[in-house]
């Protein structure tokens, strides 16, 4: 498997399946683990840094986690892979743009991944379509245990296992579900939701895009408490109170848009497909907006003829390092533009 | 379109559209002053904001700036600075200065319930599975939920007399 492979589809977990898929894109849970008897990362120097990156590059590739596994080098990747794996959600920002040594690993279905010296010495996630959390604790206790056969991880009686942020210890875990909420922008009520994600206690941030108006019908609602808690009991509340309740509003939205506004749900979502079936030059913000309006038809049973799948996958393929490793070679933005227009086009089986 | 905060000036991330009594207001607001008013939680707990508010509360108490890691080197100003601990050995070292912190930002816990290695000794491992039940039943007993405390009554009853 190379990375360049990548690029050829979205990986399992954009595939537009899963409970709730008409509003949860994707769930992630992510476990933050270090080394005993190790310094955390920044407090080690790059000879340590390096040591640690090898031995757990060899670690992780030996627990056998998936049947094909693919480790990146980050610090010798170039920039294109190194964005390419922000873009899939693989890798971190802060990951791509640090300058120690570091890596990631990732399964060749893409549900899974491992940092190598991030902010811990391992931060281990998982993927899934929709909300599929249940899948994904089983899944990730599972990698955990392979390579906690095999390491010592740094692990307190009282605070539990350590982390370099205090924020993060004890359960090491964070819960991240993402959200498609373009009714409650649409109506205005996207405050609704905000408020209730700051009752329960969880992080919402926008997604995707630069955080622009055009690109910001994409939220990521995640869990702020780590200690106190089991792991089993951080997921329960995701999937039986703090989602559904988000949901909940979303779809009657929805509903409140599809009754009142047909017309206008109807002319929205049509117009947004026609612009992106015709249109020769596109930029990444408004193929982005586009396709929010045209995922609201298809989730109202407005517009039939363009399935989930394609869609979800549009969202991520679309975007600029994406087009670049495509095509294998580096574009300016205007180039981007048109080759971005040409690929939604030939998917969305326009002229 | 790039938009600066309508009170900052800061670059705007979050973008709202009221409509009150039919007059459509729009906000622009930078992700510190979304979370002043109330709009957004940050996306993670500052936890430099946390140590500050730390130091201002134990004003006077006790003098922190003398604390380090013999292990690893780290001052709990360092420490203050940087947001990130140098070594697991930090938390005891810190705990003093931990613990309120951890109480804050964790909903009043700072104990950890959830998964314990494999090879840590068992002992611990059944002390923190039965905190951890001890917890939920204290949930299950608020929410109502009785078969559930029930059940969990049981087991902890079991996991005593081992």
């Amino acid at each position: 498997m190379k990375l360049a492979d990548l690029t050829k589809g979205a990986g399992e977990w954009l595939r537009g399946a899963g409970p709730m898929r008409d509003v949860v894109i994707s769930s992630r849970i992510r476990l933050a683990r270090n080394l005993a008897g190790v310094p955390f990362l920044a407090q080690c120097g790059p000879e340590q840094q390096h040591e640690i990156e090898q031995r757990l590059r060899q670690e992780i590739l030996d627990a056998k986690i998936a049947n094909e596994v693919l480790y990146v080098d980050i610090a010798s990747a170039s920039e294109l892979d190194r964005q390419l794996l922000v873009e899939r959600h693989l890798i971190s920002r802060q990951h791509a743009t640090a300058s120690h040594p570091r890596g990631v690993a990732v399964s060749s279905d893409e549900t899974c991944a491992i940092m190598v010296n991030e902010e811990d010495h391992l931060r281990i996630q998982v993927l899934r379509s929709g909300l599929d959390l249940a899948d994904a604790i089983e899944d990730i206790m599972r990698v955990d245990d392979l390579l906690e056969a095999r390491v010592d991880y740094a692990f307190h009686g009282k605070y539990g296992y350590l982390t370099a942020c205090p924020t993060n210890v004890g359960t090491g875990l964070r819960v991240s579900v993402m959200l498609h909420l373009p009714a409650l922008k649409l109506t205005g009520e996207i405050e609704k939701a905000f408020r209730a994600a700051h009752d329960m206690r969880l992080a919402i941030r926008g997604l995707f895009g630069e955080g622009t108006e055009a690109t910001g019908d994409f939220f990521q609602v995640s869990n702020q408490t780590t200690l106190g808690k089991s792991e089993e009991q951080i997921v329960r509340e995701f999937v039986t109170e703090m989602v559904p309740q988000l949901v909940a509003y979303e779809r009657r939205a929805r509903e409140a848009l599809v009754q009142r506004r047909v017309l206008a749900v109807d002319d929205k979502a049509r117009r947004s497909l026609a612009l992106l079936r015709a249109s020769r030059m596109i930029s990444a913000d408004e193929t982005m907006y586009l396709l929010s309006l045209v995922r609201l038809g298809v989730n109202t049973g407005r517009l039939e003829d363009v399935n989930l799948k394609t869609i979800n996958e549009l969202f991520l393929l679309t975007q600029p390092a994406h087009l670049q490793k495509m095509l294998d070679k580096k574009l300016e933005s205007e180039e981007r533009d048109e080759v971005r227009a040409n690929f939604i086009r030939q998917r969305l089986g326009a002229d | 379109m790039k938009r600066e905060c309508d009170k900052c000036g800061k670059p705007a991330t979050v973008h709202l559209t009221e409509i009150t009594d039919g007059e459509k207001i729009e906000k622009h607001l930078c992700e510190d002053c979304a979370a002043a008013e109330g709009i957004t939680v940050k996306a993670s707990l500052p936890i430099t904001q946390l140590l500050e508010d730390f130091i201002l509360q134990s004003a006077g108490q006790e003098d922190t700036s003398d604390l380090h890691c013999d292990v690893c080197g780290l001052t709990f100003p360092e420490f203050r600075q940087r947001g990130v601990l140098g070594c697991p050995n930090d938390y005891d070292v810190f705990s003093d200065a931990l613990d309120p912190m951890l109480r804050q930002a964790q909903e009043g816990a700072d104990q950890h319930v959830g998964k314990v290695p494999q090879r840590a000794d068992s002992g611990q491992e059944k002390q923190n599975t039965m905190l951890r039940l001890r917890g939920e039943l204290r949930q299950a007993v608020a929410s109502e939920n009785y078969e559930r405390a029930a059940e969990l009554r049981d087991r902890l009853k079991e996991m005593e007399q081992q």
